[in-house]
Formats: structure tokens, C-alpha cells, sequence
């Protein structure tokens, strides 16, 4: 790749940064701060000490998990909106091992996991077979499964799983510690093996879509699955299992919310991280080593955000708004520049549209 | 109203659709316009009627200039264009589909609005029910709705884009007759795009012929086919040669017992067909008569609502799409991008989607495979290349190349259709190979020639209703005949 | 309204009103080919907007025109429903303008802004949570409000509803009795077809994307400064956008029965609530809250999976073509497909 290439490849990701940067510090002004002073307060925020480090760590483990399950959903053009439903299933599963299952820490931890992923991927499976077997859209079987399992996490809380204190109905009662994944260090309250766990998923996944029969599939099915099923592809297994696998790996994350960040369950457990790795995957576009970098700026504006509370009294939401923007702008700035290279320069870079000349 | 095209230029990227093409069509007379594919011929008309306009050249309507770059416009300065497949909405009714746009734009509506169409469709013997939704009018109908919807604008010329595919016999006649009396006694002028040549023959007045982008050659009729022919492609193509099949002894490879077909528009009752390996049976019928599920029936896509299905004597009733591919059928859709081919994958990857068994893909493998084929097949185009990259001829080579060497039963929708004469035959040849190597072949067109000279037996479709003419023969079964046919005259073959 | 039967139906009809219009206003964009996914976010947005636009001008009217509170109340909320339907347009317009003129998917956009709307309302609006504002009050309909059972249950109700009762009558108007209609469903079911008789395609998309767009602001609106009026952080309404894209599918794209499947959706949550209060049921709330949500899936579930075709072959031949006329449900042909001139 030539240097000019490489600079406007560059300069197209900088662009729309820069865009949804200003916006979001005219709205900042707007609330009466100073965009500067909310820059610093997010960084101090996110990394201040190892401590504060570690908790953006925490936000992009399941961030992750999570992205690059959607990305698997993605390829097979599924809109896996049910992915936070996913999430809090795998958490409640999770905390079914934890709370009631007697066993030594190393086998309750993999015993959690494993219930946890079985959960995600049946919350999954479900979407999926709405599908594919019943023709029901899979963005609204996803928003009513996310309602319900948000539900079911609240109904377990105050029913079978209320503290028999009975004084909090905000969560459930705390794991007992051999529940809960051993850390790095003190100071670094990070999870090893959750770590090495999510670092393996993402290049398992890599493989799987480039060099898998099963990887093929999902990209034909998503391209034209009328085609695909004509070509012999089992387009409805196809759809399921992607499905499943992201609901798998959406569980290990909803796993990791409520063993390490919460270390029992409460209500709205996702913390709605499903919604973000949506984000991810459509900045992503498919590219699974892309993965990990978004999630982890999206994950340091988070670990940030407590601070501009205490600091500046700004609201939370304020992370999302400008993760909203950012993704808003960079598809229009995509679109905006497919368009300008359409009608501008050689006809030789349009070949990809079919039908052009027909007799 | 003359019409004069003055050094009409249009280009696509590298390719040089019309050349400085000049012109005139004078008021009142009926021209034919010939040419392969990809001669130039729908491009023209489609600068004529205002779809796309040209590049360079100047258009005149009795020697006054115009300029318009809008099907919309065009109909404002006194063309309208019928295309190949009626533009009209499926939701709509009869009546819908014939105000909608510029007429009730000039507020014609409710009753007026019947009675407009009624006048138009008294005159020419046109039969269309107002109230009936479009999705149940047959094609034949669709276009006489927007010829007298053309008419209503008060067109004064009249383009008409392959309209003689898929509609009866009788339809066709209903058309000629309407197109005469609109040019001699309105003084229209007719435009006719077909590459039927009998057709042009029967109706114009004179034929213009366009080759590789430019006008090549003007004639008033009557002229032969043969000269047409040799006008069009500069030398006259031999007609093709059949072979017949030797099918004494030959096991059947197909047959389906009583079976009943339904979808949400019809039912095909009381059916039985016994296909043998190495026959060729054509389907005929107008669109939607219930040739195209059989098709799809054959292909295990539609399950029998009753009767029994047998594929090489197993008995494959109720069995799964894949279940079918497994016993050896081969499925080719009309669409090849809507259904065969994946646009957004490479060649490679197609043939790595249907040759690959184990879990992991060997790319190498399927590159090296796919190389292969492309020079087996003659296909144009890399195996990086994506598929939609590719021109529609090369896209059917493509799916030539993924069917299997041997099947049991090929089931083909509409084999050839939008490939030039060349393409066709090649396609046509590789069936026929295979056919050879003891395939059954199934196919529908809406051709009814390509239908006579391949099939060793035709079964025709007229509402769900099918009967058989066995033992097809040029001399015996002619294109005419088979007209009649699809249009529903089934008393007329029993002899 | 003594009839405790009669009080519920009519509480039914107040709660749904809302649903209504976001459902209306939906049914106004995809009849034109667009999808409009926003609307969850797109309502509460335009709720928080009308609520602070509504509240702001109920301030000035006071202090400057020397108004009292109740007084000020009525043009407040005008205005504010104003302000929460160019809220809505704006968004919107957004969608058209990136699906139809920068080609990008309809459903990512929508996506985003869904997520963008809510954070964005929640962040600008913090300061106006849970602070009283101004709300209309039910007004009776003269004449209309004494027919016994039918006044009472739709005609004592209050302007949003009303409002609600002429979209939905101007809306079927619109769609089947005049030629722009027709354009409007041409437009949205074979764009080409259209275009060929030079319907301005992309010009409509946009303008009824809007007018859709302005519709939902509407309903953001009646959440705000009608039904439990007010705005607060959580929002209230958050969730019904996505109730509301799915009554449009129940609703088979037909003004009418999206109506009657917004009755539905509101009668079965009143439902749940009045299960709750009566006396000698132990059941958990959360159960409950969850039945809208299961009654979505089921309802999709019916109309896609092709078991209501399957129920009416069991009936009558002479039953099934009238019924299946009423019960068509086919989306527009060309629905979230892009049309560009070849």
C-alpha cells in the first residue's frame, strides 16, 4: 500500500472521529462544562491508577465476548438485537451454579461458565428458531426476549433468590467465594483466566469465519440465503446455529458481569452492554481483529464515566451519546464517501454494481 | 408522428451500446426492431422513451427538436414505452394500475376513470375487469392494460419491448390487430423489439437491425427469415440439430403418481409424469399455469399436497430439498442472483461452497478446482472475481459449472433466458451432453420454439390444468399450435 | 362513569392512545418503503423535547403575559407537541437521509439512533426530571359523550385522544381515497413502476418519512403532557416504540386494525394490572409485566409463520375470502429496499 493510500485510509477513520468529537463537545458546553476539563476527568477516570485501568479492563472482557459473537450473527445477516437478553440469561444461569451448587472452586467455576454459555446459547437458540422455523423477525424476537430475561433476572431477585435478610430487593445474595474468579493481584482486580478466555475466543472465531466450511455458510447465507439453500447450504441450521454460537459467547459475558463485576445478580445485570457491541459490529464491519480496539476505546469512555459524575455532575448517558454519534457519523461518513466516489473519477471502481450495461 | 434519431451515442464504461445510430420511423407504419443481445437495441428504445438518455444525438417528433430525460416527460412530448414485464403494482387493482400517476393526476378517478378504460377496451377487443387484483391478470392482460393506459395519455408512438413472450395465441392476435388499426388509422407509429422473427414478420412494415451498437441495416418487408437472420448475425446460423434419444429400455428416472400441487394461487390436480433417464420434457403454459411448481416440486422445494414422487425408483415423497439434491437432482431458478448465485462471494467460494465436504476449507483446493472449471466451462472472469462482476452469459457457465456431471434430473426454469443466441446453444449443448450421459432434463420456457426443437414430449399448462403432447416434432408440432395451446384450446390437439 | 367495566375501557382507550400515533406515524413510512427502526428512542426524545419546550412556555406565558398556571397550560401543550413533532421530523429525516441519499442500511441507522435518542434525551433532559409540568385534561365532546357506553368510553377523553381518532380516519383517507395515496403505496410497492410515471420516488420517501417521523413526535408527546405526564429519568415510555413497530406488522399495514391492535396491546396490560389488584391472586408482578412482551412474540408468531392461513383453510369456503381480504397482511413489496434510477 502506497503512503497516499494509507493516509486516506487513515484520514477516513479520523474524519468521523473528529466529527463526533465536536458534537459531543458543543453538547458539553451546552451543560455548561468545559469540553477540555470532561476530556481530562474521562482520562483521569479510566486511568488514573491501576485500579481505575483494571475496571476498564472489566468493561472490555465481556465488551468483547459479546462483539465478537455479533460479528458471527452479522456475517450470517442476522440482526441479533437479543444479544443483551443473551447476556443476562448467561447471567442468571451463572448465578443458579453459583448460589445453589455445592462443589471446590476450580470445578463450581467451570461448572458456571459452561451453565452460563448453555443458558446464553438457549436464549440464543430461541431467537433462531423464531427465525428461521416461524418466520418471526429476529429484531422483535430479540427486544421481547431481552424484556423477558430483564424480567426473569427481577423475578428471581425478589422470588427464589430474595436475601433472607429480606432487606435489599436489589440483588440477589452475594456468591459464596469460591464462586468468584481469582484475580491477578489486589491492586489489578482482573481475571487471568477470563482474560486468556476472551483472547481465544477471538481467534477462534477469526478462524472459524475464514477457513471453516461452517464460515462459508454464514457469509452465504447472509449474502442470499434463497441462493445458499438453492446451493445446498442449510440455511436454517445455519441461521440457529449462529445464533446459538453467539449466544454462547454472549453468556460467557453476562457470566463475567455477575461473577466479577457484581459477584451476585441484580437487576438490568447486562448493563446494556449488548446494545454497545452492536455498535462495535457495525463500526467493526465484519472485521473480527478490529474487534478488540474498538471495544477497548468504547470500554475507557465507560470506565471514565463515573468520574464525570462525581467531577463535573454530568450524566452518564453522556457516554452513550457520544459512542451513538460516533457510530452515526462514521456511517454517513461511509456512505457520504462511497457517494462522492460514485459520481467522481473512474468508472473502473464501480464495477462491483451489477447489471450496469445490459444491452 | 415521424420520429428522427440523429447520431445517437451511448456508452457503458468500455462498452459502446449505440453508435452514431441514425434514423427515421415515419407516422402509421409498424417497424421491427432486430438484433442479438446486447446489439443495442433495448438501449435505443430506452433513450426513445425517456429511461436512460443518451449520451450525444438529437432526437425530432416532426421536425421539431426535443429534449427530455424522463420516461415521464417522453410521455408528455407523445411516447410511451410497454416494457417486456408490464411496470404495474401487484397490490393494485385493474382500475388502480391504470389511473395511477399521470391520469389521476388529471383527476380522472371512480367512475370516469371506468369509463375511460371500457372505451379503450371496447375498440380493441381487450378483456379486463376493473375490479380484479393485477396479481391475477396473466401478463396478456397486464399489457393490455398499459397499452390502454398509453393510449389514454394520448401516446403517438408506441414502443413495445419483447411483448409476444408468455402470452397466448389468441392474446397475440388481439395485439397485432390493435397495433395495425392504431398505425393505419391513428397514424401511430409502432415500434416492435423482439427477436422472434416470424412475429416481426407477421406484423411490420418494415424491420431496422442493429449489430454490436449500430445500425446495420434497414429493409421493408416482406423479407424471409432467412435474410433477417443473415442481417442480424451476418450469416445465416443453421438451424440446430436434435439428435433424438434412444430411450427403449431406459429406466425412468422421474416419475410422480396422481400427485395434487397447491400454492396460494392454484392448484394442479390429478398429474402423472414418468420421466426416463436421457429424455427431455418441456413444460409449457403462460406464467403462473402451474408449469413452475412442478418444477419446484421435482427439486423436493414444494411438497405434494397428495400423490407420491420416485426418483430413480426410491420413493422421495416428503423428503427435504437436501434430501433430493442428495438423490441426484440439479435445480437451476430463472434468477440466476436471486436464486443460484450469491452476489458478494468469489468464484472461488462457490465452488468451494459446493465441492468442500469436511470442516475445514481447503482454499487451495478449491482455487485449483475452480481454476479448472472456468477453462472447462469457458467462463470469463478470475477466481477472485465476484459473481455479479460477471456478464449474465458468464454467470450461466457459472452455474453450469456447479451443477453436477451426472445428475439423475436436471430441473431447469427458464434455461437461456436473456442470452444471446450464441450463449443458448452452447448452454443447450452442455445439456445435451449430459442428457447423453443418462440425465433426465425437465425445463419451462416461455420460448416456445426453444420448447419444440428440444423436447421429446411437451406437457402444456393452462390453469392448473395440464395435457400431454407426446412425441414432440417439428414438422408435427408447430410453434403455432403450441400458441393456441397455453391459451387454453385444448380440444383443438386431440387429433 | 360509574360502570367499573365501562371506566376500564375507557382507561384502555387513554392509555393507548400514544401507541396509536407512534403506530400511525410508522404505518405513514413503510407504506412508503422506509423503515423508521428509531422509535423507541425517536419517542423519547421527542417526549423529553415536547415536555421542556411545553414547560418552558408555560414559564414565559406566566411571567410574561401574566397567565396563571392552568390558564397556560392548554397553549403550552400545543406547543410543545409542536416542538416534539419536529423533534420527531428531524430524526426522521435523519433516517431518509442516509438510507435514501447516502445508501446505507435503513436498519443500522435506525439502530443507532434508537440507542442515540434515548441517551440523548436522558442527558439533555436531566435537570427537567420529575418536575411538575404542564398536562391537558379530559374534555367531553358535546353530544358525542352522551351516547351511552360509546361516549363514555371514547368521547371523555382528551385532545391527544381525539387526535388519534382523526389520524387514524385521515390516514385510511389518505391511503385509499385520494391520488396521492396512491402514489404513496405505489411508491412503496414497486418504486420503478412508480417512477415510469414520474412519481417523484425519493422526494415522497423523504416527505412521508417525515410526516411519519412528525407523527411519532406526536405520540412522544401524549406520553409527556397527557398519559402519566411529566418526564422522568428512566423514562417511562421507554419500550413502547418497539411494542408500537410490531403493532404496525400485527396491524398488516392497514390504519384500522393497527388501531384495533393498539387496543389490544393497552386492554391486555390494563389486564395485568387489574389481575394484580384483585384480591385472593398471589402472583408476581414481574410475571405480569412480562405478558405484552410474550403476546408480541405470539402475535408475530401468528401472523409470519403462516398459521392464521392454515386457521382459515379449516373454515368454510364461502368464510375464507372475505376473511382472508380483512386479514391480509402482506408488508409493502418494496419495503427497506432502496430505489435508484438505472
Amino acid at each position: 500500500m502506497n503512503p497516499q493510500r494509507l493516509m486516506t485510509r487513515f484520514g477516513k477513520a479520523l474524519i468521523p472521529v473528529a466529527i463526533s468529537l465536536l458534537v459531543t463537545a458543543l453538547l458539553v458546553s451546552l451543560a455548561g462544562v468545559n469540553p477540555l476539563n470532561a476530556a481530562t476527568e474521562l482520562l483521569r477516570g479510566s486511568f488514573r491508577d491501576l485500579g481505575a485501568f483494571a475496571n476498564v479492563v472489566n468493561f472490555w472482557i465481556p465488551l468483547t465476548f459479546a462483539s465478537i459473537g455479533l460479528i458471527i450473527t452479522f456475517t450470517a445477516g442476522l440482526w441479533n438485537i437479543g444479544v443483551d437478553g443473551q447476556i443476562t440469561i448467561g447471567a442468571i444461569f451463572a448465578s443458579a451454579v453459583a448460589l445453589s451448587w455445592d462443589l471446590p472452586a476450580p470445578l463450581l467455576i467451570a461448572a458456571q461458565i459452561v451453565a452460563a454459555m448453555v443458558g446464553g446459547g438457549l436464549w440464543g437458540a430461541l431467537v433462531g428458531i423464531l427465525k428461521a422455523r416461524l418466520g418471526v423477525n429476529e429484531i422483535f424476537g430479540g427486544v421481547a426476549l431481552n424484556q423477558i430475561a430483564n424480567l426473569a433476572t427481577l423475578y428471581m431477585i425478589t422470588g427464589p433468590w430474595q436475601p433472607p435478610e429480606g432487606g435489599s430487593v436489589r440483588s440477589s445474595p452475594p456468591f459464596p467465594p469460591e464462586a468468584l474468579l481469582p484475580r491477578l493481584s489486589d491492586d489489578f482486580r482482573i481475571s487471568p483466566l477470563m482474560l486468556i478466555g476472551v483472547v481465544v475466543a477471538l481467534i477462534v472465531v477469526y478462524l472459524a469465519l475464514r477457513g471453516t466450511r461452517w464460515g462459508l455458510q454464514l457469509k452465504a447465507t447472509g449474502k442470499n440465503p434463497r441462493s445458499a439453500l438453492l446451493m445446498g447450504v442449510p440455511t436454517n441450521r445455519t441461521v440457529i446455529t449462529a445464533f446459538i454460537v453467539c449466544g454462547m459467547l454472549a453468556g460467557v459475558a453476562g457470566a463475567f458481569r455477575a461473577l466479577v463485576v457484581f459477584q451476585s445478580l441484580r437487576p438490568l445485570v447486562s448493563g446494556g452492554i449488548g446494545f454497545l457491541a452492536i455498535l462495535v459490529a457495525l463500526l467493526a464491519e465484519n472485521r473480527v481483529l478490529l474487534v478488540p480496539f474498538i471495544t477497548f476505546v468504547f470500554s475507557a469512555l465507560l470506565g471514565g464515566s463515573a468520574q464525570l459524575k462525581v467531577a463535573l455532575r454530568l450524566d452518564v448517558a453522556l457516554v452513550g451519546v457520544v459512542q451513538g454519534i460516533l457510530v452515526l457519523t462514521a456511517l454517513l461518513f461511509k456512505g457520504a464517501s462511497e457517494r462522492f466516489q460514485a459520481t467522481s473519477s473512474q468508472p473502473s471502481r464501480t464495477a462491483t454494481r451489477p447489471e450496469v450495461a445490459h444491452e | 408522428m415521424n420520429i428522427e434519431l440523429r447520431h445517437i451515442e451511448k456508452r457503458f464504461g468500455a462498452v459502446h451500446a449505440n453508435n452514431d445510430i441514425n434514423i427515421t420511423f415515419k407516422g402509421g407504419r409498424i417497424y421491427g426492431i432486430l438484433g442479438e443481445n446486447g446489439a443495442g437495441k433495448s438501449t435505443l428504445m430506452k433513450i426513445l422513451s425517456g429511461y436512460q438518455p443518451a449520451d450525444e444525438g438529437e432526437i425530432r417528433f416532426d421536425g421539431q427538436l426535443v429534449d427530455y430525460r424522463t420516461p415521464q416527460a417522453a410521455l408528455r412530448a407523445g411516447v410511451g414505452m410497454l416494457q417486456q414485464d408490464p411496470l404495474d403494482v401487484g397490490a393494485f387493482s385493474a382500475l388502480e394500475n391504470f389511473i395511477f400517476g399521470p391520469l389521476s393526476a388529471r383527476g380522472l378517478r371512480g367512475k370516469a376513470a371506468q369509463a375511460e378504460l371500457a372505451r379503450v377496451c371496447e375498440r380493441f377487443g381487450f378483456e379486463i375487469d376493473p375490479e380484479l387484483p393485477i396479481t391475477q391478470v396473466s401478463i396478456g392482460g397486464r399489457q393490455q392494460l398499459e397499452i390502454a393506459r398509453l393510449l389514454a395519455l394520448g401516446v403517438k408512438a408506441l414502443i413495445l419491448d419483447e411483448p409476444t413472450t408468455g402470452i397466448s395465441a389468441e392474446q397475440k392476435q388481439t395485439l397485432f390487430d390493435a397495433l395495425k388499426q392504431l398505425a393505419r388509422e391513428d397514424g401511430m407509429t409502432v415500434l416492435l423489439v423482439s427477436h422472434k422473427l416470424e412475429d416481426v414478420i407477421a406484423l411490420c412494415d418494415e424491420v431496422a437491425v442493429l449489430r454490436a451498437g449500430k445500425l446495420v441495416g434497414a429493409q421493408v418487408l416482406p423479407a424471409t427469415t432467412r435474410q433477417l437472420v443473415e442481417m442480424m448475425f451476418g450469416q445465416a446460423l443453421s438451424p440446430a440439430e436434435r439428435p433424438r434419444s434412444d430411450l427403449s429400455g431406459a429406466s425412468p428416472a422421474l416419475k410422480i403418481v396422481h400427485a395434487t400441487l397447491r400454492s396460494k394461487r392454484l392448484t394442479v390436480e390429478a398429474l402423472s409424469l414418468t420421466l426416463r433417464a436421457g429424455e427431455i420434457v418441456g413444460l409449457a403454459g403462460l406464467d403462473g399455469s402451474g408449469q413452475e411448481l412442478l418444477l419446484r416440486a421435482c427439486a423436493g422445494l414444494v411438497r405434494l399436497s397428495s400423490g407420491q414422487i420416485w426418483l430413480n425408483g426410491l420413493d422421495m415423497t416428503g423428503e427435504s430439498y437436501r434430501q433430493f439434491l442428495a438423490a441426484g437432482v440439479a435445480f437451476a431458478a430463472a434468477g440466476r442472483l436471486e436464486e443460484g448465485l450469491v452476489a458478494g462471494l468469489t468464484l472461488t467460494e462457490h465452488i468451494a461452497l459446493s465441492t468442500e465436504t469436511g470442516a475445514v476449507v481447503s482454499w487451495e483446493r478449491a482455487r485449483a478446482l475452480t481454476a479448472q472449471l472456468l477453462e472447462r466451462y469457458n467462463v470469463r472472469g478470475q477466481p477472485e472475481s465476484q459473481i455479479q462482476q460477471l456478464s449474465g452469459g458468464n454467470q450461466q457457465r457459472m452455474l453450469m459449472a456447479l451443477t453436477p456431471e451426472q445428475p439423475t434430473l436436471l430441473v431447469l426454469e427458464q434455461p437461456t433466458r436473456g442470452l444471446d443466441v450464441d450463449s443458448a446453444r452452447w448452454i443447450w449443448q452442455q445439456l445435451l451432453e449430459r442428457r447423453d450421459k443418462g440425465a433426465a432434463v425437465l425445463f419451462a420456457s416461455p420460448d416456445l420454439e426453444e420448447l419444440v426443437t428440444y423436447s421429446d414430449r411437451i406437457l402444456v399448462f393452462y390453469a392448473g390444468k395440464s395435457t400431454e403432447i407426446a412425441d414432440v416434432h417439428p414438422q408435427r408440432t408447430s410453434v403455432e399450435m403450441l400458441g393456441r395451446l397455453i391459451g387454453g384450446h385444448f380440444d383443438e390437439v386431440t387429433a | 362513569m360509574s360502570d367499573p367495566l365501562i371506566s376500564t375501557l375507557a382507561g384502555i382507550v387513554t392509555n393507548a392512545t400514544p401507541l396509536v400515533i407512534a403506530a400511525m406515524g410508522e404505518t405513514i413510512t413503510e407504506r412508503a418503503g422506509i423503515v423508521n427502526l428509531s422509535l423507541d428512542g425517536s419517542i423519547v426524545l421527542s417526549a423529553m423535547s415536547g415536555f421542556v419546550v411545553a414547560y418552558s412556555a408555560q414559564q414565559i406565558l406566566i411571567t410574561s403575559a401574566g397567565m396563571t398556571a392552568p390558564e397556560a397550560a392548554g397553549l403550552s401543550v400545543i406547543i410543545g407537541a409542536i416542538g416534539a413533532m419536529v423533534v420527531g421530523a428531524l430524526v426522521a429525516l435523519l433516517i431518509a437521509f442516509s438510507s435514501i441519499s447516502l445508501r446505507q442500511d435503513q436498519v443500522a441507522v435506525g439502530f443507532v439512533l434508537t440507542l442515540l435518542g434515548t441517551d440523548l434525551a436522558v442527558f439533555l433532559g436531566t435537570n427537567y426530571a420529575r418536575i411538575p409540568g404542564p398536562q391537558i385534561l379530559p374534555t367531553d365532546l358535546p353530544l358525542l359523550a352522551n351516547i351511552p357506553v360509546i361516549g363514555e368510553i371514547f368521547f371523555q377523553q382528551s385532545g391527544f385522544a381525539y387526535v388519534s381518532y382523526l389520524l387514524v380516519f385521515g390516514t385510511w383517507w389518505l391511503f385509499f381515497r385520494t391520488r396521492q395515496g396512491l402514489s404513496l403505496r405505489a411508491v412503496g410497492e414497486r418504486p420503478e413502476a412508480a417512477f415510469a410515471r414520474g412519481i417523484p420516488v425519493n422526494r415522497l420517501r423523504y416527505l412521508y418519512t417525515a410526516l411519519g417521523g412528525a407523527v411519532v413526535g406526536l405520540a412522544g408527546a401524549a406520553y409527556s403532557l397527557n398519559v402519566r405526564a411529566g418526564w422522568t429519568v428512566p423514562p417511562a415510555m421507554g419500550g413502547d416504540g418497539w411494542i408500537a413497530l410490531a403493532i404496525v406488522i400485527f396491524g398488516g399495514w392497514h390504519p384500522f386494525r393497527v388501531l384495533i391492535g393498539a387496543y389490544l396491546f393497552a386492554g391486555l396490560r390494563s389486564l395485568a394490572s387489574v389481575i394484580q389488584r384483585t384480591p385472593g391472586i398471589e402472583i408476581n408482578i414481574t410475571l405480569l409485566n412480562a405478558a405484552p412482551w410474550v403476546l408480541m412474540i405470539i402475535t408475530l408468531l401468528l401472523v409470519s409463520s403462516g398459521a392464521l392461513e392454515r386457521l382459515l383453510q379449516v373454515l368454510p369456503r364461502p368464510l375464507q375470502k372475505p376473511l382472508r381480504g380483512i386479514l391480509r397482511s402482506d408488508p409493502p413489496a418494496a419495503l427497506g429496499t432502496r430505489f435508484e434510477r438505472k
